[in-house]
């Protein structure tokens, strides 16, 4: 990534993490929570919103420091910042919802090895003013709930019937399990994925002509 | 920031971010810790009003080697049973625990004794881990939840899980095809509870009702 750290805030800050980049359909990052926690559209929502919040406060606290912090020690420091947030939200949803809490397990837990947030405190937070820093993984965080989102939606509505928890499809419908259990994670992200790449090579392809 | 920054540095900028940190953690416990064991005892609550039909209040218990007694809020020692008292304060039976290996993994199940019937009166998984679909059935399938409305617990015979449709004695739970290996996880810890809790439940209250 070509980011020198001296561009102005433009929209680009904020929409690189939704579309172009977007951490899972695009970079394919952060797969394991991505597979592990969208059984359910609310478990997908907590997961992201989780996530946002860390990428936001510690891209904040990464830039904010980064003239502080000396080149030798920074990864060390990215990640007791991480893991500081990332306790901060697990403390949080654990007093919002024991429920959420234990369908979302270890997985709160393992942001701080989620490569999307390191690697915006590498290759973005640690060049930029805070408050680019911020925006952008504001951007990343909502790109990366957009994309649990699509999946447990279509898993919780194929899988369970139900959406948010609600009735969705009519009684007499069968529920496919699979889409609930794991291998149903790769059908649905594999599908997703086959999409956006279709999207994007037709867009591409528009451009040349 | 200089390539060669002094080991004092790379220290305190390490040392001065943990102790950030910390202080950050030590005020997001100190805001949710009220919530969350609110939350915690919440759910026990429910737990304990839904396999004891007819609570409404709840006491807590601590069962040793010396006897029963009752243990208080705010108490040092942590109770490890609970009785459920209905409208008129009278004790309804005791909610005790259970748990055995299941398909996927331990499965955590808190079962209402009545100690007057000496039977089982209600049961409520607490943790599971089974197939959805499958194994979680054991969960919600009303047919074998009805097997602890009153289901032997007398220890005449240790509780068994046999084939569906195959049971004739009061301690027997009617399994669920398909979840063959859930539900005798169940049968299983409620067999290995029964044995070791009521007996000795039986003779604290012989001794002291």
């Amino acid at each position: 990534m070509s980011v020198k750290g001296n561009e102005p805030l433009t929209m680009e800050t904020f929409t690189q993490g939704l579309w172009k980049d977007n951490p899972v359909f695009v970079m394919l990052l952060g797969l394991c929570p991505t597979l592990a926690v969208t059984n359910s559209a609310i478990n997908a929502l907590a997961m992201g919103l989780a996530t946002t919040f860390v990428l936001i406060c510690s891209g904040f606290l990464v830039s904010l420091l980064r003239k502080v912090i000396p080149k030798q020690v920074r990864i060390a420091s990215y990640i007791i910042i991480i893991a500081t947030f990332v306790t901060m939200a697990d403390y949080g949803i654990k007093a919002i919802s024991l429920d959420l809490y234990k369908a979302l397990g270890a997985f709160i837990q393992l942001i701080v090895v989620n490569c999307i947030i390191l690697g915006r405190a590498e290759a973005y937070a640690s060049k930029q003013k805070p408050l680019k820093a911020m925006i952008n993984g504001a951007g990343m965080g909502l790109g990366f709930t957009i994309a649990l989102l699509s999946l447990g939606v279509v898993r919780e509505i194929l899988g369970s019937g139900t959406l948010f928890g609600m009735h969705l499809m009519p009684e007499r419908f069968q529920t496919w399990s699979v889409f609930v259990l794991p291998p149903g994670g790769f059908f649905v992200l594999a599908g997703w994925l086959m999409l956006f790449s279709w999207w994007r090579e037709r867009k591409a392809q528009k451009e040349v002509i | 920031m200089s390539a060669s920054a002094s080991s004092f540095k790379l220290v305190s900028t390490l040392g001065g971010i943990a102790i950030f940190s910390g202080i950050l953690l030590a005020l997001t416990y100190e805001i949710t810790e009220p919530l969350i064991a609110q939350n915690e005892s919440e759910a026990l609550e429910a737990a304990v009003f839904e396999v004891l039909p007819g609570a409404v209040e709840r006491e807590n218990y601590l069962l040793d080697d010396q006897g029963l007694r009752k243990v208080d809020a705010g108490s040092l020692e942590s109770p490890n049973l609970y009785a459920g008292l209905n409208e008129e304060g009278e004790r309804v039976g005791f909610a005790l625990p259970g748990e055995a290996r299941g398909y996927a993994d331990v499965v955590r199940v808190l079962y209402g004794y009545d100690p007057v019937r000496k039977q089982i009166v209600g049961l409520q998984v607490l943790s599971s881990n089974e197939t959805p679909g499958l194994g979680d059935r054991i969960e919600k399938d009303v047919a074998f939840r009805e097997n602890f409305t009153a289901l032997d617990a007398s220890l005449v015979h240790p509780i068994e899980t046999v084939k569906h449709g195959e049971k004739t004695e009061p301690w027997q739970i009617d399994g669920i095809s398909g979840a063959t290996v859930s539900s005798k996880a169940i049968g299983k810890a409620l067999s290995e509870s029964t044995e070791a809790w009521i007996p000795p439940l039986t003779t604290a209250l012989e001794e002291r009702p």
